[in-house]
């Protein structure tokens, strides 16, 4: 089985026929095989079917049409055989939360059959790679999202598998924990030859892996190394820095907006990265832009990005709408105001003994966008929570347009719109219902609501999907919805608690699209995320790690503070929170 | 290394189940609490058995011997009577709510007592008819009485008379005929409804989709979940007749052994409804609602618990009979109050593995190592 | 808009949410209304402690014509059925044991003999006592037999005849009782568990942060979160009246409006028991535990099974916190009895007791329970 593949599809389709709807095909018609011992990835947006070719692999559905053979066998009819050879975590990790780190490893440990004197170097061998060692008796339930991931990687990596297969392994894993974790997966391909299968958002954790595949749509767009899939945008990428009190997001906008010429324009180590399209030339190029650029190696991301654009355009009928926005331009004001919109003094958060929040104190001006940025468990949470006035402080003073939300009358809430973590608009309402709620729920007049409905649908292309049950959104529509509900009111400071988890990078340029929009029209913007490069769009960013205030300035500020210009955030995030806790001591 | 692959896989599941309940223990709550609550509320509150009703006694006739016609009233612990003067007063007290029957001595009763004419009139309160029948039949007997010392001068032509006897319930209590119907219900709640919960549970966290990607197989799967629930509603079971037995005395008169036989047989039905809801619904708000609805109610209503399927109509009968609760319910009432009647034990615990063998197989159907 | 409009337009929009929220969903529908049907028609029939062609035996060794006329009597009686004749003694206690009949009469030998003397000759009647309160039914039937044949061959027999009237119930029919009481304590299983679920449902799936973030007031969202379960709680009990009425036939004797205001105040009691053990729960399965726990006990002290009055003293105090033993008495008082408002106004004030308790205790939890 060394050589040869350890999985092969051909034309495998899977379709579901949910009740009382037209059928869905998740998967039309895949061809892929897997070399034995190789780090393979699959990467695409939502929807793609990356999860249900996971499940298809692990025997957990049945395949509509064409032929599906893992490690030698027809999936249908060895699934049995199939699950005792392989090892599958699935997006969500079924840990049980009421039992511990150790009895959860113990349990899938006597599941699989591992001998006890095997688990006695494999425990600690787990428990040390994935940094639990310190807290076996800690119930599940109680570690952070990160810990959670690793924890569901130990339990899938109690025994040697045949086959490893991961579904987004590290949705909501902050960069530290995700590069512990590609670590270990790096390490078990080299060290131990295990073939591994792993679908994921990111392209840094992409471009580790021996082979590629792009899927969208349930189709496979392209397949090869990552540096053959990067050479699609040889030639094309370019850099381009803004000008002085130009925040970069501005200038990203732009360049984004021009559809025509562009493909895609993300901020990246100070400066806005683009990719022109074929049809454009270089030339064109310089004299239709405003500013200098010069020529930019490619990523992997750039190929992607290349791929999917094309593949949307092509299908253009149904798929996510663009945005369109008020131009932007480089010679507006870009400079927050003046008026201090949140202020937080000592701010303290104990649980019991435990310490979440310590002594952080900040303030947010008037139209700034304001990054908090942290490991799991960094207190990034429980001070977004106590600033919605979700959670009492324990000490210290908070102000968000002028009061305490938790103590204030109920009627300052309407100042803020709060868009959280994971969606949680009601599912069974339609997206008219929903915003007609949160409209009434604000305040509004029933005239007003009726105006801003209309407005705020047109604004988001929700029109389609008017009387839709928003549960039955396309991922990317449910972050739209999420914020329309959000901003129906037209609050003056917006949070976001991690809007872009989970979500699909055309998705994420739509959604800091428009927060560039917003700020542009002075609101106020808090927001947390994961995905470091996207402090690049915030004015200021704060870090914070074991509760404690670590970083707080300008992108710029902090890349300057350590050392490297061209470092890109995530690199910038690892040495600060690094630097902060050999100081620190022990923590962990 | 099949067969110990087995029972290492079971015994992990197992033990994961028991950390699990010990962990949140509301499910014990309703294992180990619950049984005791009904068991004192129904043997020490819960009486059919009326006493010290309050009676109106509306004397229109006062005399000494309509006096003596009412003095039974006094002189039982079946009455508190209360004697006043009008009936006017005597409704009042009525509407009130303050006595459940009225007694009217007429103003002709002692002249017409002579005549062997004489009336007596009981209004009882129609609204509660237990009570209402309760307090007629005690009347009717003091009334009985009161005419057995009156039968000089009258030769009668032979009268028939009643000798009633109640088998299986020598106390008259009916604190013994609740108990088998309280350990069916603690039964019913544990193997049907908490299992049903935990296993959505699972379904609805997705801790499934982990677990069946190993050499778990489904029957293990199963087989650990109903473990830990049946050693709960066998403990719950203990417990009620441990109490059952010391605190109330109700006496057990069949055998143990089929007892505890036929309760692990009807386990095995709730436990397979259990599975099967879940596995169907796969939604912990909907396993319960179907819970409810098709296990808990019915077997409280339609099992023969409060009501006798002997006096129904057929119809309502025959969905009666198709409850294995039902089956469940007569060998308990049968061997706590009667003994071993053989030919029923058999009958029964044939029907009732019938539903277990169903109803697993069912639920073994129903559970696939799939998302879809 | 002035402040009390705006907590008006407020109110409207968070019921209509919920009610949108918990019906658009077809499958709660059918849960909420279906089900509640089937019971009332199943249970309407089952549940009654007056005998219907109840199976009995008889034992004749007295093969006398007199015997045969008292068997006649108890052969016409509705609620007798004769399943068979038995030949010796023996076979009593064979259809007693295997359920077959629920009384067995035994006639001896001198039957007509003792009768022809002018003595008392006495019947055996042996019940099935594994059945209490038919068992003592069927007894109580027998002698109302004895006693009418007893009447009929002695014309004024008895010095003393007792007249029996019943107010309310002539026929004393256990049926009129225990449907009306249905109208109570349906709703009440559903009122208690949809509102207990409606709070750590919204926890579960996340949206209760969204909802607090929202100048909304705790008073708003518990007006909204009452609004489904009391409404639910009125339909089903309105369902369940219309069936007692007019397929049952059972006559009403009061007024509907007064029933609904009872059903209200009630419905309303429970919906705050309900939020409060929705407000200290965080999965919806210790909520579900927590209902359990209440719901039992309370039936069980609530009178519908064996009269309160017929209580320990100290479970008698414990009712008062049963919102269900008011509901059911106000019903069967308003019912059967006709009673106005006036008449049952003491049952009100424990309910809105409980009420005026849960209510704000489950708006405060609201707040201060978020982990």
């Amino acid at each position: 089985m060394r050589d040869g593949n350890i999985v092969e599809a051909k034309e495998l389709v899977k379709r579901f026929t949910p009740k009382g709807a037209p059928p869905v095909t998740a998967l039309g018609g895949i061809e892929l095989s897997l070399q034995t011992g190789c780090l393979t990835a699959v990467i695409g947006p939502d929807g793609a079917g990356k999860t249900t070719l996971m499940r298809l692999i692990a025997g957990l559905l049945t395949p509509t049409a064409g032929t599906l053979r893992v490690l030698g066998m027809d999936v249908q009819g060895h699934e049995q055989e199939i699950q005792n050879r392989l090892s599958y975590m699935p997006q969500k990790f079924g840990l049980y939360e009421d039992l511990t780190i150790a009895e959860n490893m113990t349990l899938y440990a006597n599941l699989h059959g591992v001998p006890q004197e095997t688990r006695a170097t494999r425990f600690p061998h787990l428990l040390d790679m994935t940094g639990l060692a310190n807290f076996t008796g800690r119930l599940a339930g109680k570690l952070s999202g990160g810990m959670k991931q690793k924890l569901g990687l130990a339990c899938t990596l109690v025994r040697s598998p045949d086959l490893l297969l991961l579904d987004e392994p590290t949705v909501g894993v902050d960069p530290l924990s995700r590069r512990e974790l590609w670590d270990i997966l790096q390490r078990l391909s080299k060290e131990e030859q295990l073939s591994i299968f792993v679908s994921t958002a990111y392209m840094d954790e992409a471009e580790l892996c021996r082979r590629v595949y792009v899927m969208n749509h349930g189709r496979l767009l392209a397949s090869g190394s990552p540096e053959e899939l990067r050479g699609l945008a040889r030639g094309r990428c370019y850099r381009m820095a803004p000008p002085p009190g130009v925040p970069m997001r501005v200038l990203q906008g732009m360049l984004l907006d021009d559809r025509e010429n562009i493909v895609d324009a993300v901020p990246e180590r100070g400066a806005v990265h683009f990719i022109r399209r074929e049809s454009a030339t270089e030339e064109a190029m310089r004299a239709r832009l405003p500013l200098p650029f010069e020529a930019a190696d490619e990523r992997l991301e750039d190929g992607f990005m290349c791929l999917l654009r094309a593949d949307e355009e092509k299908n253009a009928a149904g798929q996510t709408e663009a945005l369109a926005f008020a131009p932007l331009s480089l010679d507006a004001n870009h400079a927050p105001g003046d008026d201090i919109d949140i202020e937080v003094r000592e701010l303290v958060r104990k649980f019991g003994d435990f310490t979440a929040v310590d002594k952080t104190s900040f303030e947010v001006r008037r139209g700034e966008v304001f990054g908090l940025l942290g490991p799991n468990g960094a207190g990034k949470t429980t001070t977004f929570r106590m600033l919605c006035g979700l959670l009492p402080l324990t000490s210290g003073h908070l102000s968000v347009a002028g009061v305490n939300l938790r103590d204030a009358r109920t009627e300052a809430r309407a100042n803020i719109g709060y868009v959280a973590q994971k969606f949680s608009l009601y599912g069974n309402l339609t997206v008219e219902q929903n915003l007609s709620f949160f409209g009434g729920a604000y305040g509004l007049s029933r005239e007003r609501i009726k105006q801003r409905l209309a407005e705020i649908l047109r604004e988001f292309h929700l029109e389609t999907y008017r009387h839709a049950p928003a549960e039955s959104l396309p991922g990317g529509y449910k972050q739209r919805l999420s914020m329309a509900a959000a901003l129906l009111h037209q609050p003056r400071i917006l949070f976001l608690d991690e809007p872009t988890s989970g979500i699909d990078p055309l998705a994420r340029r739509d959604f800091w699209r428009q927060i560039t929009d917003l700020a542009a029209k002075g609101t106020t913007i808090i927001v947390t995320t994961h995905f470091m490069e996207e402090a690049e769009y915030c004015d200021r960013i704060m870090i914070q790690d074991q509760g404690k205030l670590r970083a707080l300035g300008t992108p710029a500020d902090l890349r300057a503070q350590n050392g490297d210009e061209s470092a890109t955030m995530n690199e910038v995030f690892i040495r600060i929170v690094e630097k902060a806790r050999e100081k620190g001591g022990t923590a962990g | 290394m099949n067969g110990s692959g087995f029972f290492r896989r079971l015994w992990a599941l197992c033990r994961k189940e028991f950390v699990q309940l010990w962990r949140d223990n509301s499910s014990l709550l309703i294992g180990t609490v619950l049984p005791i609550i009904l068991i004192v509320l129904i043997g020490s509150g819960i009486s059919l058995d009326v006493k010290n009703a309050p009676v109106a006694v509306v004397l229109e006739d006062a005399s000494p011997t309509a006096q003596d016609a009412v003095s039974f009233l006094s002189g039982s612990a079946y009455f508190s009577p209360r004697y006043v003067t009008s009936r006017r007063e005597a409704v009042r007290l009525m509407d009130a709510r303050e006595v459940n029957a009225i007694l009217v001595v007429p103003v002709d009763f002692t002249a017409k007592l002579a005549r062997r004419e004489a009336k007596l009139q009981l209004i009882s309160y129609g609204a509660d008819p237990t009570t209402a029948t309760s307090i007629t039949g005690y009347v009717e007997a003091g009334v009985a009485a009161f005419n057995a010392s009156r039968v000089a001068g009258y030769a009668p032509r032979g009268m028939v008379t009643v000798e009633s006897r109640m088998w299986f319930n020598d106390a008259h209590s009916s604190t013994w005929y609740f108990v088998p119907g309280l350990m069916m219900l603690i039964t019913t709640i544990v193997g049907v409804f908490l299992t049903s919960l935990v296993m959505a549970r699972e379904w609805e966290r997705g801790t499934l989709e982990s677990i069946f990607v190993t050499p778990v197989r489904k029957e293990e799967l199963l087989l650990a979940k109903m473990i830990p629930y049946f050693c709960i509603a066998m403990l719950g079971f203990f417990l009620c007749l441990l109490a059952s037995h010391y605190i109330y005395g109700v006496p057990l008169h069949g055998s143990l052994l089929m007892l505890v036989v036929s309760s692990v047989l009807y386990l095995f039905v709730a436990l397979g409804l259990g599975l099967l809801i879940s596995a169907a619904t796969k939604s912990q708000f909907l396993a319960s609602q179907v819970s409810l609805v098709m296990s808990l109610l019915p077997a409280m209503m339609l099992s023969g618990f409060l009501f006798d399927l002997r006096s129904v109509p057929a119809w309502v009968a025959a969905v009666g009979h198709a409850l294995p609760s039902t089956y469940y319910l007569e060998l308990l009432k049968s061997l706590f109050l009667a003994g071993n009647n053989w030919p029923l034990i058999g009958k029964n615990c044939a029907i009732l593995a019938v539903y277990a063998v169903l109803l697993l197989g069912l639920a073994f159907l129903a559970t696939r190592k799939k998302v879809e | 808009m002035d402040p009390w409009q705006a907590f008006l337009q407020k109110v409207r929009w968070m019921v209509r949410k919920e009610l949108l929220a918990t019906l658009s969903d077809p499958r709660t529908r059918f849960i909420l209304i279906v089900p509640v049907l089937v019971q009332t028609m199943l249970f309407g029939y089952t549940a009654t402690y007056d005998l219907d062609l109840a199976p009995y035996v008889v034992l004749d060794r007295s093969h006398s014509s007199a015997a045969s006329d008292f068997e006649t009597d108890i052969d016409g009686s509705p609620a007798f059925r004769r399943v068979r004749t038995l030949a010796n003694s023996n076979e009593i206690a064979e259809a007693i044991d295997s359920g077959e009949a629920m009384l067995a009469i035994s006639i001896p030998p001198d039957f007509e003999t003792k009768l022809n003397r002018g003595e008392a000759s006495p019947i055996q009647v042996i019940t099935d006592g594994r059945n209490t309160m038919t068992a003592t039914a069927a007894s109580s039937y027998v002698e109302h037999i004895a006693a009418a044949f007893n009447a009929e061959r002695n014309p004024k027999a008895n010095a003393v005849t007792l007249e029996n009237i019943a107010w309310y119930n002539p026929n004393l029919i256990t049926r009129w009782t225990f449907l009306p009481s249905l109208i109570a304590m349906l709703a009440f299983n559903q009122v208690l568990i949809l509102s207990g679920l409606s709070v750590a449902r919204e926890r579960e799936q996340g949206t209760f942060d969204q909802l607090l973030v929202t100048p909304m007031s705790p008073a708003i969202i518990l007006i909204g979160k009452a609004a489904v379960p009391v409404l639910m709680g009125m339909i089903q009990s309105t369902l369940v009246l219309l069936i007692c009425r007019f397929w049952f036939q059972i006559p009403m004797a009061g007024n509907p409006l007064t029933l609904w205001t009872v059903l209200f105040v009630f419905t309303l009691s429970c919906t705050g028991i309900g939020l409060s053990i929705s407000a200290i729960s965080s999965t919806m399965q210790q909520v579900m535990v927590y209902c359990f726990l209440l719901l039992m006990p309370m039936i069980l002290l609530s009178g519908i099974a064996t009269p309160v009055a017929n209580m320990p003293e100290a479970l008698q105090i414990l009712t008062y916190a049963d919102p269900l033993r008011f509901a059911l008495d106000s019903v069967w008082r308003v019912y059967l009895e006709g009673c106005g408002l006036s008449a049952i106004a003491g049952n009100f004030v424990p309910m809105l007791a409980v009420a005026a308790v849960t209510f704000p205790l489950a708006g405060w939890l609201f707040r201060h329970n978020l982990g």
